[in-house]
């Protein structure tokens, strides 16, 4: 079921979006949300969608079972989506005249009025809440245990005025169950209730804390912000250094200073951030220092869309910096690899001393479902730091091309790092041996890279006519469209690391009759990295660049039809 | 005179002969084996440009990285490690042309690291451009009908923003120059030396001859801790003041203010990952 909540910016949309889901993953639902809002403090039209379900669900559809409207022009952007099996329930005054022709299921709810007994506009989303909860077969305890710890800190008087409101919402929700009428049917899944309810934020977080992260120094800007303040409020107790720069220059030249001095920096920014980094991340190549970026793709170009998502930062973010170096780009299919994959991004730049970027989008991150567990079982403690000795070269030429770091006031050697071409000791040369023993040196750890390659995920048959390649975020709605077209005969090979790339990609290809990409661009960025790398091009390119996240709707519709 | 901070074999210096920089050298090494520091920690930051070659001068750790980059570098070095004796050394262009930015915004974070900026008033790198600092009417390749921009004047800034100590030398005196700099290493929170740098390549006007008659140090009677009087003081240009132009002891320093160190005091390299913590959170995300 999807229910879309259809209100303006400072009415509690996010409120109602963290209740909801809370309530329905306690009840034993699997639960999805993702909201979509415009870039303004108050006002303008913002919606949320919940999804509901007996079965996992991490995309956002087109398809909405339930719109509720929150104020006037609340259905004005959804005329497409709104279709006649879509039940409408709200205020009359919030309806458009179109579906009030007794064409389209409208079940009418004084809202406002109900709010206005209760106590006033606040508990309108809490009778929602009680709506909904009725709609859905939820416990009525359950839903009153879930109102108490959700507004725990409210005042004794405050939070009975929300208990009330619940029950009023809960008793309309009951008129609304009559024998005939078409009522909902979900399965509680066992064990759901005690899963873990998070978005990509969260899960960028604690992947960078099991990372091994002492340090975070960032510019504000959507959508990677969450991940500073999860740093600042989530983990504010633990043993990180955070700091809001004056701008992204300050923020990546921290994070290297920081590694430079034995921290494990992490930077989190977007696309336009990102480009003010550019020169940092070549700093990074040249002093060999580790560095973890993440960047959270909104549309460009510019200022672009600031609060919607896109994957187009891919080969911005592959040839980013002057010079030549190595480097390695992650970029997570679902919460479970937000959070392993920063983690590994840790241990690839620590390691390895290149920078290592997480590429999510607003998509992923503000996207929220239950997943059973994090793995936390593997942890990245090695020391990485040597303890330097009186003779200690910083970059010392070795067969890897990895040199052991030491950090100043460790040992008895001096860490002199530059980003003028340098020797072994670290100090400024324009030797032409040198520097060619240098630029091999720092592009042999490519061979490391690739020894510890992370292979894409294949779904599907072994033996598929049509294959469907994707990456980042796209991996649930791709999975989710090809089980609605149901065919026997298509896989999906996802990226989760897309550089360096896996080299048996031509083989995945070469196998497939049609060969399919679908990502969130409109030049097919990762399609020409492949094509580029393999000598191999795609049959057909489903592209989405309007600012929303793909929709499993986007890709079957694209589908139909084209498959062999 | 040896120091513990010179090499024991012969290096090249890329500067010219007769610059100012060998007298800013010699005077930063003369200050540190004076505050008898464990040269283990003590760790030098610069960006691009002749004055950002020091480090490679003395026998010290250093981080040499981007042009006008730094104090953020400085900053995070400082905060990840609080033992460590941070020196930020750049020229005027570096610090105050491409770091402007940095440069307010250090002195607002107030990191315990001492800022030596050369300031020769002229771009000698790159073959005598216009500074930040040049002085209205100066005649250069770039500027053929002399600069007609307001020169930055660092020391007001730093005293408008409250900075804890603010200083300016000149290069020619290395025995004011060395105390100077001692005071600005041992005061706690962000210290700024300008200190005057005669260029002899790129800068005819500005030379050793012109700053001497064009400078005077600070009496016994001036309080530095008087802040409309600094600031008076750092306005001057008639005749530019040298020594400790103003001291406040009010801000607490960048590193100290962590929370990342309220409860643990040990630097950044020395700490392991806290997987109960991360549990606990995980746990906050269960209900």
């Amino acid at each position: 079921m999807s229910i879309v909540f259809s209100g303006q910016a400072g009415q509690g949309l996010q409120t109602l979006e963290a209740i909801t889901t809370k309530l329905f993953k306690r009840f034993g639902y699997h639960v999805f949300s993702y909201s979509e809002y415009m870039s303004r403090i108050r006002g303008g039209n913002n919606t949320t969608q919940v999804r509901v379900s007996s079965r996992r669900v991490a995309s956002y559809t087109r398809r909405i079972d339930i719109f509720i409207p929150m104020q006037k022009d609340a259905m004005r952007r959804f005329h497409d989506r709104i279709t006649h099996e879509t039940v409408i329930i709200g205020d009359r005054a919030f309806i458009e005249e179109r579906y009030l022709e007794g064409h389209y299921p409208v079940i009418e709810v004084p809202l406002t009025a109900l709010a206005r007994d209760a106590g006033g506009a606040v508990y309108g989303n809490t009778i929602l809440l009680g709506l909904l909860s009725a709609l859905f077969y939820v416990d009525r305890q359950l839903m009153e245990e879930e109102l108490r710890t959700f507004f725990s800190s409210l005042e004794e008087q405050r939070l009975q005025k929300n208990l009330h409101a619940a029950e009023i919402g809960y008793e309309e929700g009951k008129k609304l169950l009559k024998p005939g009428q078409a009522a909902i049917s979900i399965e509680h899944s066992e064990g759901v209730e005690r899963e873990l309810l998070m978005d990509g934020i969260n899960a960028v977080g604690l992947g960078a804390l099991a990372g091994g992260c002492t340090f975070v120094s960032s510019y504000p800007m959507s959508p990677s912000t969450g991940v500073l303040v999860f740093f600042t409020q989530k983990a504010g107790r633990s043993s990180v250094v955070v700091e809001q720069a004056e701008d992204e220059i300050s923020a990546v030249n921290m994070a290297i200073g920081s590694w430079y001095a034995g921290g494990r920096a992490l930077v989190t920014t977007s696309g336009g951030g990102f480009a003010l980094m550019v020169e940092g991340v070549s700093l990074a190549g040249c002093m060999e220092s580790p560095l973890v970026v993440h960047i959270g793709q909104r549309p460009g170009p510019a200022t672009g869309l600031p609060t919607r998502t896109e994957q187009a930062d891919l080969l911005f973010v592959l040839h980013s910096g002057h010079g030549e170096f190595p480097r390695a780009i992650l970029a997570p299919g679902n919460i479970e690899q937000a959070f392993a994959l920063t983690r590994h991004a840790f241990y690839l730049a620590d390691k390895h001393q290149v920078p290592a970027f997480i590429l999510t989008d607003q998509f992923l991150l503000e996207s929220r479902y239950n997943i059973p567990e994090l793995d936390t079982s593997k942890v990245y403690d090695q020391p990485f730091i040597v303890r330097t000795e009186k003779d200690y070269r910083r970059y010392t030429l070795t067969e890897s091309g990895i040199s052991p770091r030491g950090v100043p006031g460790f040992g008895a050697g001096r860490v002199r790092t530059d980003s003028d071409e340098h020797d072994e000791q670290g100090f400024i040369t324009e030797d032409f041996g040198m520097r060619t023993a240098m630029v091999r040196k720092r592009l042999k750890k490519m061979d490391g890279l690739m020894e510890e390659l992370l292979p894409p995920a294949f779904i599907g048959p072994e033996d598929y006519e049509n294959i469907i390649v994707c990456w980042g975020s796209s991996y649930h709605p791709v999975i989710e469209a090809v089980e609605m077209l149901g065919r026997k005969d298509t896989a999906v090979l996802h990226f989760s690391q897309i550089y360096p790339l896996a080299p048996d990609i031509a083989g995945y290809l070469s196998r497939a009759r049609k060969k399919i990409i679908a990502e969130s661009n409109a030049t097919s960025q990762f399609g020409r990295l492949i094509t580029c790398e393999t000598g191999m091009d795609f049959d057909l390119r489903i592209l989405k660049f309007d600012g929303l996240p793909l929709m499993p709707e986007d890709i079957y519709d694209a589908l139909n039809g084209q498959l062999l | 005179m040896a120091s513990l901070y010179d090499f024991d074999h012969e290096i090249d210096i890329a500067w010219c002969r007769g610059c100012g920089n060998f007298r800013i050298l010699a005077s930063l090494k003369n200050t540190l084996s004076e505050l008898e520091l464990d040269p283990d920690t003590v760790v030098l930051v610069s960006g691009i440009g002749q004055a950002a070659k020091t480090p490679q001068y003395l026998d010290v750790h250093y981080f040499n990285g981007l042009h006008g980059r730094s104090l953020p570098a400085a900053t995070a070095i400082k905060a990840s490690n609080r033992g460590l004796t941070v020196i930020a050394e750049s020229g005027d262009g570096d610090t105050y042309g491409e770091g402007g930015n940095h440069f307010i915004h250090a002195i607002r974070r107030n990191p315990g690291i001492t800022n030596i900026v050369h300031n020769n008033m002229v771009y000698a790198l790159t073959k005598g451009q216009a500074s930040p600092t040049t002085r209205v009417g100066f005649v250069t390749p770039v500027q053929p009908q002399g600069v007609t921009e307001e020169a930055f004047n660092p020391l007001a800034v730093a005293v408008s923003l409250n900075a804890p100590f603010v200083a300016r030398a000149y290069a020619g005196d290395e025995e004011q120059t060395s105390e100077i700099l001692k005071k600005a290493i041992t005061h706690k929170g962000y210290a700024l030396v300008d200190i005057f740098q005669p260029c002899v390549t790129y800068n005819k006007v500005n030379t050793y001859q012109w700053y001497k008659e064009n400078t005077y140090y600070l009496g016994e009677d001036y309080d530095p801790c008087d802040r409309p009087a600094a600031f008076a003081k750092a306005l001057e240009t008639g005749k530019y003041p040298l020594g400790v132009i103003y001291i406040n002891d009010d801000r607490p320093a960048f590193e100290d203010t962590l929370d990342a160190y309220m409860h643990d005091t040990r630097p950044l390299y020395e700490r392991t990952i806290d997987l109960d913590g991360i549990k606990r959170l995980m746990d906050s995300l269960r209900t």
